[in-house]
């Protein structure tokens, strides 16, 4: 096993953030800030309490999975997708490194990454709204799960893509309406029965409702659903990227 | 001696169906400083990709140092140093920064006392802190450098180091290659420039068109290049070459106006002096008399025409 390796690919992705501090943590306190004003006051003020939560507290693990598979995806595809942009990336080819730990580094980075930005957010939440969590052991599980799975999400787009327009066309035109659709902000029993129907085919469904019941125990799916979709998404990425590797997809011609 | 490289009928057809390696064979001995020459597009890039293990061969093997590429990359990618031939960089990072990167990527430990020598060695010393994008291409070309030798390699590749470069680089790189020359180290570097290969290289290899066309110690090559011919024009054409001329091994041509002579340049004695006074004494006028002399660069230039 190359350490060496891993770690400083690890810190060189860490040393990126580290240089746009500011924008690393001001983005995500400022969003979250604006999901309390927008959704928790305009709207909170008309729905008082979700299944017994208020509606604040309600969609702070929506508004935390909206951020870890967004920021996940994105730094992780960017994180692989530079160094194949600008050439450097022949310097992680020819060094004496395996796929398991250029993946370690790059997406260890990225989903350490946004496990931060997941953390800031919780706290920027509990100046907000009282927060209670329920099941802080699977509150963890979840959390880490989803920064790591989608970081690996990540990685392959960030692989698949040749250029800019694909590394945002993922993210941009599917996660982010899915996480929205699937129930980030409400509860699917707020919808028609029909919708209530066609959400559960929204994976992302799975991942909030797992989490939220993390937090306050309550759920629109049953909670090993959540873990099933999960475990089953993190395999496929895993396959998904063990095949990559294995026949050089993109990176090795 | 084992060679410290050794290719074996290496080919290399890309996902666009272009074949850029045909069947290249080669050993490497330990210590040597091959010159690799060929035009653009001969495949000189595609060799040394295949060996660093950023492409994928089709067909053949290499092995580095006793290990295959494929089975031994940790061994063979350890051993080596590539400096490539585009200014492939980051941006946003220090000289400092990169350069400990690539020793880390490759397994070393950190040892800043190293690094310090290299940088100052390359007169990089004073602008380690320094963006990388803020650098001009030639700094930019020493800290490629130093990123390759980062790691101690024993075997550097040079993909065209000299491209782009300035005299005064061009001469430090060439004070780098013979320390590291000195130090062990196997260089395998490639060019347009024959020259180039001539200053430096212990041999040298020609490639055109995916195939290797020759490899030959350049002291053998700068001998054929050291001979000369000496063309003499006679005032009238003549049937044969006088008995009295056998010795010199003269060529007549065609039409019996000329003859040419072959001698060696760095000789005790051309027999240039002793050729003209037989050439009266056999009654042959002389009109005009010219010296050509076989470059590397002809040689060169005939080898890739011939494989045209
Ligand atoms: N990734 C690729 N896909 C398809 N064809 C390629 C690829 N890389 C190189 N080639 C082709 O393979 C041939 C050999 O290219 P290579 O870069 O090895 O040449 P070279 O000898 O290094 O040339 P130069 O002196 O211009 O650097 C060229 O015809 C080139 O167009
Ligand atoms: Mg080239």
């Amino acid at each position: 096993m190359n350490l060496h390796a891993v770690k400083v690919i690890y810190y060189n992705e860490m040393l990126r953030t580290w240089n746009t501090l500011l924008q690393s943590i001001a983005s995500p306190v400022i969003s979250t800030a604006l999901y309390f004003v927008v959704f928790g006051a305009a709207i909170g003020s008309r729905i008082e309490s979700v299944e017994g939560v208020p509606y604040g507290s309600f969609i702070v693990p929506g508004m935390m999975m909206l951020s870890l598979l967004t920021q996940s995806i994105s730094n992780a595809s960017f994180g692989i997708y530079f160094p194949k942009f600008t050439g450097t990336i022949y310097e992680v080819l020819s060094a004496p490194i395996s796929f398991i730990e250029i993946l370690l580094g790059y997406v260890g980075a990225a989903a350490t990454k946004s496990f931060i930005i997941g953390v800031i957010i919780l706290i920027t939440a509990a100046f907000f709204v009282d927060l209670r969590i329920e099941h802080p052991f699977w509150m963890m599980g979840f959390f880490l799960l989803t920064c790591v799975t989608f970081a690996l999400f990540g990685f392959i787009i960030g692989v698949w893509a040749d250029n800019f327009e694909k590394l945002q066309l993922v993210p941009m035109l599917i996660v982010t309406p899915l996480v929205f659709l699937g129930g980030s902000f409400y509860s699917i029993s707020m919808l028609p029965p029909l919708w209530q129907k066609i959400t559960l085919f929204n994976p992302v469904l799975y991942l909030v409702s797992g989490f939220r019941w993390s937090f306050f125990g309550v759920a629109d799916v049953p909670v090993g659903w959540s873990l099933a979709m999960i475990a089953f998404f993190l395999a496929l990425c895993l396959g998904v990227v063990g095949w990559m590797f294995k026949t050089g997809y993109k990176l090795r011609q | 001696m084992q060679p410290i490289v050794s290719i074996a009928d290496l080919s290399k057809t890309y996902a666009t169906g272009h074949t850029a390696l045909q069947g290249v064979s080669l050993d490497i001995a330990k210590g040597e400083i091959l010159a690799l020459l060929g035009p653009n597009g001969a495949g000189k890039t595609t060799l040394i990709s295949i060996i660093c293990g950023i492409v994928n061969a089709s067909t053949g093997s290499v092995t580095v140092d006793g290990h295959d590429i494929r089975s031994g990359y940790r061994h063979t990618r350890s051993a080596i140093g590539l400096v490539p031939q585009e200014l492939t960089l980051g941006a946003f990072d220090t000289v400092w920064n990169t350069v400990a990167f690539s020793r880390g990527l490759f397994g070393m430990p950190k040892d800043p006392a190293y690094l310090e020598k290299l940088l100052k060695q390359l007169s990089l010393w004073d602008k380690k802190d320094n963006m990388l994008m803020h650098l001009s291409g030639g700094m930019k070309r020493r800290v490629l450098i130093a990123k390759a030798l980062s790691h101690e390699p024993r075997v550097l590749f040079l993909d065209e180091p000299t491209a782009g470069v300035d005299v005064e680089l061009r001469k430090d790189m060439w004070q780098i290659v013979e320390q590291l020359r000195a130090d062990g180290v196997t260089i395998i570097l490639t060019t347009h420039y024959i020259e180039e290969a001539e200053a430096i290289a212990d041999r040298v290899g020609v490639i055109n068109g995916g195939r290797l066309l020759l490899v030959e110690d350049k002291d053998k090559l700068m001998a054929k290049m050291g001979e000369k011919q000496l063309t003499i024009e006679l005032r009238e054409s003549t049937e044969a070459v006088p008995e009295s001329l056998a010795n010199y091994s003269l060529q007549l041509s065609e039409d019996g106006t000329q003859l040419t002579y072959s001698y060696d340049v760095r000789g005790e004695r051309t027999g240039i002096t002793s050729l003209l006074q037989d050439l009266s004494s056999a009654g042959l006028g002389v009109k005009d008399i010219v010296t050509r002399q076989s470059s590397l660069e002809e040689i060169f230039v005939n080898l890739v025409e011939e494989s045209a």
